[in-house]
């Protein structure tokens, strides 16, 4: 199926939970709603005609202006061969999002490294721990408002980076 | 590659038939109904010469069962998604050439490519031909560290050095065209930073020949040795659908039986003109899906990897353009997003770039494939005995610098 297409399934079958959709760009998706969004990716998973078995990517996106952490998942058919993405959106002061760990298991270390790096809970995720930074490390050092600590347990840290944006 | 095998006069002696392989093992649920003994946890890593860099696995045990296996990531993390925020986009190539280090010139591929979607950049023909020829020359140079350190993990010293001194000569290659042995910086945004020197396709057609015939001597020294089959067949199955439930790619996921390669599914480049075969596990010395399947699948990806190679020199003589487009000083790609995902050595590297129309990425996002395919540890490791965890990490290959990045 076409990125058209797929977004034209998805908004017929669920017109009130698939919101504003850019099916022609380089990046196609569609905005779900976070309310709705187990039962969209289920949709996505099991449907004959969609077939998005495979989750390669989530990443999470900083939009301090708009106020909002947005989620993208990146998901592609192994049995069509077609990709479609897909953006949750969390406000920036409560996110909260649905996990999918169990639609797609795949979902697990991805949310968690979103969780980590941009502080996205994902409601319902069995172990939602930080992974790559240490457990005790203070912020998300994703979010474009991140302040680079001065020191770690006694390890003065550079404070280049508190230079503002952008560098160059 | 069987049948090739099988015409040498010496080969019975050397390469036991398959079905004449015995591969029961001591069925390792007879070990946990034996005795139950106290649970313990038993730490591996980080600083342990199975674990392939910093990967600290927590074990939690029961006698020589494995109850659970919590990977603990994050030893190299140095946040280069937020390095990537603060640099042009060229700038960010070498940060991608220390992620996965085994595979600089893919790396590289991905971001360029990436880039190149998202400012619209046609890159000249002949520059996707050198791509190509670089990205499958540092899938073989990939392929034969994996291949050398999982004997090494398995106690099989030999073929590592065997691997390593194949090795040697694709960074040779690699140094002749771009000064630099394992972090290249070499494919960047447009194309190639320089074309390939004088002479360089024949000294690559004159690896080729001498390295083919190699990949037979790793068949009969470790692929078809008696103790590495014991230890890998059978060992940490992993069925199809939960591989792909996982998102696993690579060798790992084709190790399942799988026939998913992004090079054939989504071909870029050139890759599109090329004959070759994508590689599956088939179960020969085990259940599909194990370890020796996934092991296999990377030799048999190198021979491939060899025939695309050889295509690409024969057909780069009559590729148009040179090996750079034409580019802007500074390059700021139109507000927009893309996501990119080439076939790596180790399964998908993708890109998520978001550009706010300024030369600086508003978002960089890596999807390693090493750090999806080591999701899955815990998954296979529990219930199997405590020795074959080193076997099953070693099967899923991982680069600790771009799980952490």
């Amino acid at each position: 199926m076409t990125p058209e297409q797929i977004s034209r399934r998805l908004q017929d079958r669920f017109a009130d939970a698939v919101r504003a959709a850019d099916a022609s760009g380089l990046h196609p998706h569609a905005v779900v709603e976070p309310g709705r969004w187990v039962e969209v990716a289920r949709f996505l998973r099991d449907d004959a005609d969609l077939a998005m078995d495979f989750l390669r990517s989530i990443s999470g996106v900083d939009y301090p202006e708009d106020g909002k952490l947005v989620s993208v998942y990146d998901l592609i058919s192994t049995r069509h061969g077609h990709a479609f993405a897909i953006k949750v959106e969390a406000p920036r002061d409560n996110p909260h999002t649905p996990s999918v760990c169990d639609v797609w298991p795949a979902a697990d270390w991805h949310e968690r490294e979103a969780f980590d790096l941009l502080g996205i809970v994902y409601d319902g995720h069995p172990r939602l721990t930080r992974i790559l930074l240490p457990d005790d490390w203070a912020g998300y050092p994703l979010r474009k408002d991140y302040e680079f600590p001065r020191e770690y347990h006694g390890i003065p840290c550079s404070t280049e980076t508190n230079q503002e944006r952008p560098l160059h | 590659m069987l049948d090739r095998d099988e015409s040498r006069t010496t080969a019975s002696l050397i390469i036991p038939d398959p079905v004449d392989v015995d591969v029961t093992r001591d069925d390792a649920a007879g070990v946990d109904s034996d005795v139950m003994t106290e649970e313990m946890l038993v730490n591996m890593g980080p600083q342990h010469p199975s674990t392939h860099g910093v990967l600290r696995v927590v074990l939690r045990t029961d006698g020589e069962m494995v109850l659970e296996a919590t990977p603990h990531v994050g030893y190299l993390h140095r946040c280069a998604e937020k390095i990537g925020e603060n640099l042009q986009y060229f700038q960010f190539i070498p940060y991608t050439d220390r992620m996965d280090y085994l595979a600089g010139m893919n790396n590289n591929l991905a971001f360029a490519l990436a880039v190149e979607k998202l400012a619209g950049l046609e890159v000249p023909e002949r520059a996707q031909y050198i791509r190509v020829i670089f990205a499958e020359m540092n899938r073989i140079a990939s392929h034969l560290v994996s291949m050398g350190t999982y004997g090494l993990d398995l106690g099989a010293f030999t073929p590592f050095l065997y691997a390593f001194r194949e090795r040697e000569l694709i960074l040779d290659l690699f140094e002749a065209a771009c000064g630099a042995r394992l972090t290249y910086s070499y494919i960047t945004v447009g194309g190639v930073t320089d074309d390939i020197p004088a002479g360089w396709l024949e000294r690559c057609v004159e690896f080729l020949d001498y390295f083919e015939p190699k990949i037979k001597e790793y068949n009969d020294l470790l692929s078809y040795n008696h103790i590495f089959i014991k230890r890998t067949a059978n060992v940490g199955v992993i069925p199809p659908d939960r591989a792909i439930a996982w998102g696993l790619s690579g060798p790992v996921l084709r190790g399942s039986g799988v026939a998913w390669d992004l090079r054939k599914a989504t071909p870029d480049l050139v890759y599109g003109r090329m004959d070759f075969e994508v590689c599956t596990g088939k179960g020969r010395m085990g259940a599909v899906g194990d370890c020796w399947d996934r092991y296999f699948v990377r030799i048999e990806e190198m021979e491939q990897s060899v025939r695309i190679v050889r295509q690409c020199i024969d057909q780069i003589g009559g590729a148009a353009g040179g090996h750079k487009a034409k580019m802007p000083k500074i390059l700021k790609p139109p507000a927009g997003e893309t996501y990119y995902g080439i076939e790596n050595p180790r399964g998908e590297l993708g890109f998520l770039v978001i550009s706010d129309g300024t030369a600086v990425p508003y978002r960089v996002k890596a999807r390693g494939p090493s750090f999806c395919n080591l999701a899955i540890l815990n998954e296979v490791a529990t219930d199997c005995l405590l020795a074959d965890v080193p076997a099953i990490v070693g099967s899923i290959d991982v680069v600790m610098g771009e799980v952490d990045r």
